[in-house]
């Protein structure tokens, strides 16, 4: 049992790790949200949110992601869902990059990849928190 | 896609090339260049001057033709101005104040600065003088101090006119004066909320009536919102007497040098296009610039060549846009104009001097020296011709960065220099 325990435990988010993945979804989200707003008004400034904003999203997975990194050396059978949930967030973090690059265009440049982007990295941010989170309350690991 | 070696960037993998050849010969210069599609990669093209100091040598100038320096230790010297007794003011200064609203703007600024001067901008005009003609400038010393950010210069009749980055203001001068004798009198206020774009450029009808500044663009392209470039992109005709103004010319993104053409009396202007369209776009250009004509920034360029980042786009401005008379080639930089005299050479009667700062947003550089664009008739005709180069040597470093040039009637071209801060004076072998 004490081992199995041990198990899980190394493939439980800690709290900090919990925060930075959590706080990530919010960030991507809060992107997406300003592109919209851009999108539909013209308002430069809600492009500028969304600049910052991916780059917030962008050092929160990054810290998340260091945090699974070491997890997934740490566990003893390298699979399964420490695996996907490696890979999804940093896949996530890969294109957050690239959405930050495309939001570094000049005004209506951004246009319209940046918004599909954004799109794209928070439904994957939040598929890689669900992930990275349920497993604080399933308590073991298969 | 490729990478370029050149740069170190902050901790991302910056610097990842556009795409595509980019020699020089593909610039498109002249009055009819052939523009190619728009194009910009992931992360735009960024090639900075690294600086190094001139030591014991100096740009390289034409056969038959002598340049040596005449001041140096300048705090960043931008334009000049001859006075009638052949005085020469400097210009010294850097201004400014755009804030950084993208993570972007964080990171290029950095970069950018890389490739510029660490002094401080003098905010002064500096007087030279060669009291016995040979050439050596022996006088150095501040003419008025204070300023902020002065840029264009002019004199007519008594009065000497500077451009500060946010006002026109007037000094009394009487011939032979080597420091004013008062604090300058404000003509007119001008444009200069955040400044994205602050030199403001200058020329004075030869009648003296009017008074011409350039105000550049607030953005590369309305990337700070189009509320903020209200007044700006556009050259102001100012009544000398009353300060009262009107827009001339609209439309010019950033008319960094403004001169007057002898005999016709026409404004003409080298004016610094758009960047992130990619190395061979947008030319760069000099061109008379009309009065009431629309030129394009930022809904098109070079005529009808729309550019789609500046939204709401706007066709009917878009129609009314006019070409521009001469390219110079994109991203080239230029910051100074001024039309030759005879007394410059045979090769070098007719036509016009262009002092070319250099590129930051293309792979091969390009600009970092001073062009001669001949003239037929009132004119451009004919490729340009170097005049002074070697600002960036083939050892890939920057010795110095070309601004203002000067024709000086006695037959010799200033050029303010505001890597290296040195004032040069190039004058045919006599």
């Amino acid at each position: 049992m004490t081992t199995s325990t041990q198990l899980a435990y190394r493939h439980r988010p800690g709290p900090l790790h919990a925060i930075f993945l959590a706080g990530t979804v919010p960030l991507f989200l809060g992107a997406l949200l300003s592109d919209i707003a851009y999108y539909q008004s013209y308002q430069i400034q809600w492009s500028n949110f969304a600049a910052w904003l991916i780059a917030g999203g962008l050092l929160f997975c990054g810290l998340a992601l260091v945090f699974a990194l070491i997890n997934l050396i740490r566990a003893e059978h390298k699979g399964g869902r420490a695996v996907l949930y490696f890979l999804l967030l940093l896949v996530t973090w890969v294109l957050g990059l690239v959405n930050a690059f495309e939001h570094a265009k000049d005004a209506w440049a951004v246009m319209p990849t940046g918004l599909v982007m954004s799109v794209v990295v928070t439904v994957l941010s939040l598929v890689a928190a669900w992930i990275g989170l349920s497993n604080l309350r399933s308590g073991g690991v298969r | 896609m490729k990478y370029s070696g050149a740069l170190t960037a902050l901790s991302m993998a910056l610097l990842l090339a556009g795409c595509g050849s980019e020699a020089d010969s593909t610039q498109a210069r002249g009055p009819d260049p052939k523009l190619p599609e728009a194009q910009r990669g992931l992360l735009p093209s960024m090639k900075i001057a690294e600086p190094v100091a001139w030591g014991d040598s100096k740009p390289t100038v034409p056969q038959g033709y002598t340049i040596s320096a005449i001041a140096t230790g300048l705090a960043i010297p931008r334009q000049t101005l001859v006075l009638p007794n052949g005085d020469i003011l400097v210009a010294e200064g850097r201004g400014g104040s755009a804030a950084k609203l993208k993570p972007k703007d964080v990171i290029a600024s950095y970069i950018k600065a890389q490739g510029n001067t660490q002094v401080k901008g003098g905010n002064r005009l500096t007087l030279l003088r060669d009291a016995d003609g040979d050439g050596t400038y022996e006088l150095k010393t501040v003419f008025a101090e204070n300023l902020n950010a002065p840029y264009g210069l002019a004199y007519a009749n008594g009065k000497l006119y500077v451009a500060n980055q946010d006002a026109l203001v007037r000094f009394d001068y009487t011939d032979g004066q080597t420091k004013a004798s008062a604090a300058p009198t404000k003509l007119a206020d001008l444009p200069s909320a955040i400044n994205h774009h602050w030199t403001k450029s200058l020329a004075i009808s030869d009648d003296a009536r009017y008074l011409y500044v350039g105000i550049g663009s607030n953005s590369n392209v309305t990337e700070r919102g189009m509320e903020v470039e209200i007044d700006r992109a556009m050259v102001w005709q100012i009544d000398a007497q009353t300060g009262a103004h009107k827009p001339y010319a609209t439309g010019i993104r950033n008319p960094t040098a403004l001169t007057i053409q002898p005999g016709t009396g026409q404004l003409w202007a080298v004016v610094n296009e758009r960047d992130e369209l990619g190395p061979d776009l947008v030319p760069d250009y000099l061109s008379s610039v009309r009065e009431g004509q629309f030129y394009g920034w930022p809904y098109s360029y070079w005529g009808q060549n729309v550019d789609s980042r500046a939204q709401p786009q706007n066709p009917a401005k878009v129609a009314a846009a006019v070409k521009p008379d001469y390219s110079l080639g994109s991203h080239v930089a230029a910051l100074g104009v001024d039309f030759s005299i005879p007394a410059m050479g045979e090769k070098f009667a007719q036509g016009a001097f262009v002092g070319e700062h250099g590129s930051w947003n293309r792979d091969n550089p390009v600009g970092y020296k001073v062009i001669f664009v001949p003239f037929a008739g009132d004119k451009p005709a004919g490729e340009p011709i170097d005049f002074a180069t070697g600002f960036r040597g083939d050892d890939g470093k920057t010795r110095g960065r070309p601004v203002g040039v000067t024709v000086d009637p006695r037959g010799a071209l200033i050029i303010a220099d505001d890597l290296a801060n040195t004032i040069w004076r190039v004058t045919p072998n006599r």
